[in-house]
């Protein structure tokens, strides 16, 4: 059965697999418990007003109804208790380093969008990009949580629980994909607006694909080919682009909005808003009030520039 | 008996109403015009003029006395590295905000053009790279960090530093 890339019933790593079998355990037990007030309200409702009367102020009567009370009581606790020793071991097992190395990855949240590094011991090394977290199949991930804003929430329910985003506070989560593919993931924390817009991709892939890609993202950006890109980069430039965002290799390098360096290689726009697509990435440009209203971005005049201005960002591989 | 309680919500929902007419306070636009706002060209810096007397034609800013737009400005603030020279209102290579020295004038329009045309010793100029209404949300912030703006559109506790309130404007 297949839940589509977004659920935490259908789980795509040992973390999650954890969370479902805690889910299942307790979704039985909650039925079976449920079954069987039921049953007992049944029986409670249609026993013939004959067999009331008979029984009625007898001390045998009154002894059994005692003896039912407090059993049920006990079995309730004991199944409260049960599911709470389980759930303590779950915890735990989810908060447990990985004993293979793990790949690190620092998220720091931002209204409303993902920033994504994989750091490096040399600096130049070091990847950035925003809001598409690959990862290699098979092998554990340590990530560094931290806000820039307010508080956000990290989840990806086919692959872990929730981890809170923290201003001025790294908390640490682990996961795990043990099948290659998208998983869909969204902030879980209300925090302003567009939080319903604020959503990323995981993309779980082989090891060999995944170093392709590490080693692809490394590069400074393209430099533009064609007269078209040339006077794109010149409006990206010349425009208010440059103050928030940062393509690798010239002289933006505005640390408050998404890395574009690689952004034609990314898979969808606006965290997750939309489709990377020609139309929608002018839509984007043109008006990103209309696609996000609130969002940071301000609307920006580019009029004539603007297939230039694509061009160059399309170029962006 | 039946009347008390039918007097007791009547009541309810009338201070209720009243109550409601508090909530408005400003307009919080979230789609925003990129040429709003009327540019400050050639504001005039001193106070003395040749000749006879010019009236000044009043250019307020859009967002006078809103919260949102200084909380706005606020972040923009940090954004732009104004922090960088200004620090969070005392100064620092750059001239302090906070207090009552003001160059090239304090009124909206001067820090405006302060902004957009860049000012001698180091004041950039950000015409083209700073959006006009964010622009206009910044001088809302730097005018609220010398108290010119109203206390009742300024955050109550700022994590920074505050000037001692002047009488309300």
């Amino acid at each position: 059965m297949s839940f589509g890339l977004h659920s935490a019933v259908d789980p795509s790593g040992p973390q999650a697999a954890r969370i479902a079998q805690l889910w299942w355990l307790m979704f039985w037990v909650s039925a079976g418990v449920f079954v069987a007030v039921t049953a007992f309200l049944f029986v409670a409702l249609f026993r013939s007003a004959v067999s009331r009367q008979r029984t009625a102020g007898r001390a045998e009567a009154q002894r059994r109804t005692g003896a039912v009370v407090g059993g049920a009581s006990i079995v309730t606790a004991l199944i409260i208790v049960g599911l709470l020793l389980v759930d303590v071991s779950t915890t735990r097992a989810l908060a447990t380093a990985p004993a293979a190395a793990p790949l690190r990855i620092e998220v720091v949240g931002h209204q409303w969008w993902w920033e994504v590094h994989y750091p490096d011991e040399t600096p130049s090394q070091a990847v950035t990009t925003a809001n598409e977290i690959h990862i290699p199949v098979g092998r554990p991930v340590a990530l560094e949580l931290t806000s820039r804003d307010v508080i956000h929430s990290f989840w990806v329910p086919s692959l872990q629980g929730k981890r809170d985003l923290i201003p001025g506070h790294v908390n640490t989560a682990w996961l795990q994909a043990d099948v290659p593919g998208l998983f869909h993931g969204q902030c879980a924390e209300f925090c302003g607006a567009q939080h319903a817009h604020m959503a990323f991709l995981i993309v779980a892939e082989p090891e060999r694909s995944f170093s392709a890609w590490l080693a692809d993202q490394r590069r400074p950006a393209t430099a533009p080919a064609s007269a078209d890109e040339t006077q794109g980069q010149a409006v990206f430039l010349s425009l208010p682009c440059a103050l928030c965002h940062t393509v690798r290799g010239t002289s933006a390098w505005g640390q408050n909005g998404p890395d574009l360096t690689h952004l034609a290689s990314r898979r969808q726009l606006a965290a997750g808003t939309l489709p990377n697509t020609h139309g929608d990435l002018a839509e984007c440009l043109m008006d990103p009030h209309r696609v996000k209203p609130g969002v940071k971005m301000p609307p920006t005049p580019v009029e004539s520039g603007l297939q230039a201005l694509l061009a160059y960002l399309e170029s962006l591989r | 008996m039946a009347f008390r309680p039918c007097l007791g919500l009547l009541l309810f929902a009338a201070g209720g109403t009243i109550l409601l007419g508090s909530c408005r306070r400003e307009t919080r636009r979230l789609q925003e015009n990129p040429l709003a706002g009327a540019r400050a060209e050639g504001i005039r810096v001193g106070q003395l003029q040749p000749g006879p007397k010019v009236s000044v034609p009043d250019t307020g800013t859009p967002y006078e006395a809103n919260a949102y737009a200084i909380s706005e400005g606020q972040r923009l603030y940090n954004w732009f590295n104004c922090v960088g020279c200004h620090a969070h209102g005392g100064g620092a290579i750059g001239p302090p905000l906070m207090d009552d020295v003001w160059i090239y004038g304090s009124e909206p329009a001067n820090i405006f053009a302060s902004i957009v045309e860049g000012r001698p010793n180091g004041m950039p100029a950000f015409r083209g790279k700073i959006a006009d209404y964010q622009v206009w949300q910044i001088v809302a912030y730097v005018r609220s960090l010398a108290g010119l703006e109203p206390t009742s559109a300024t955050p109550a506790r700022d994590d920074h530093l505050q000037p001692k309130r002047k009488k309300s404007p």
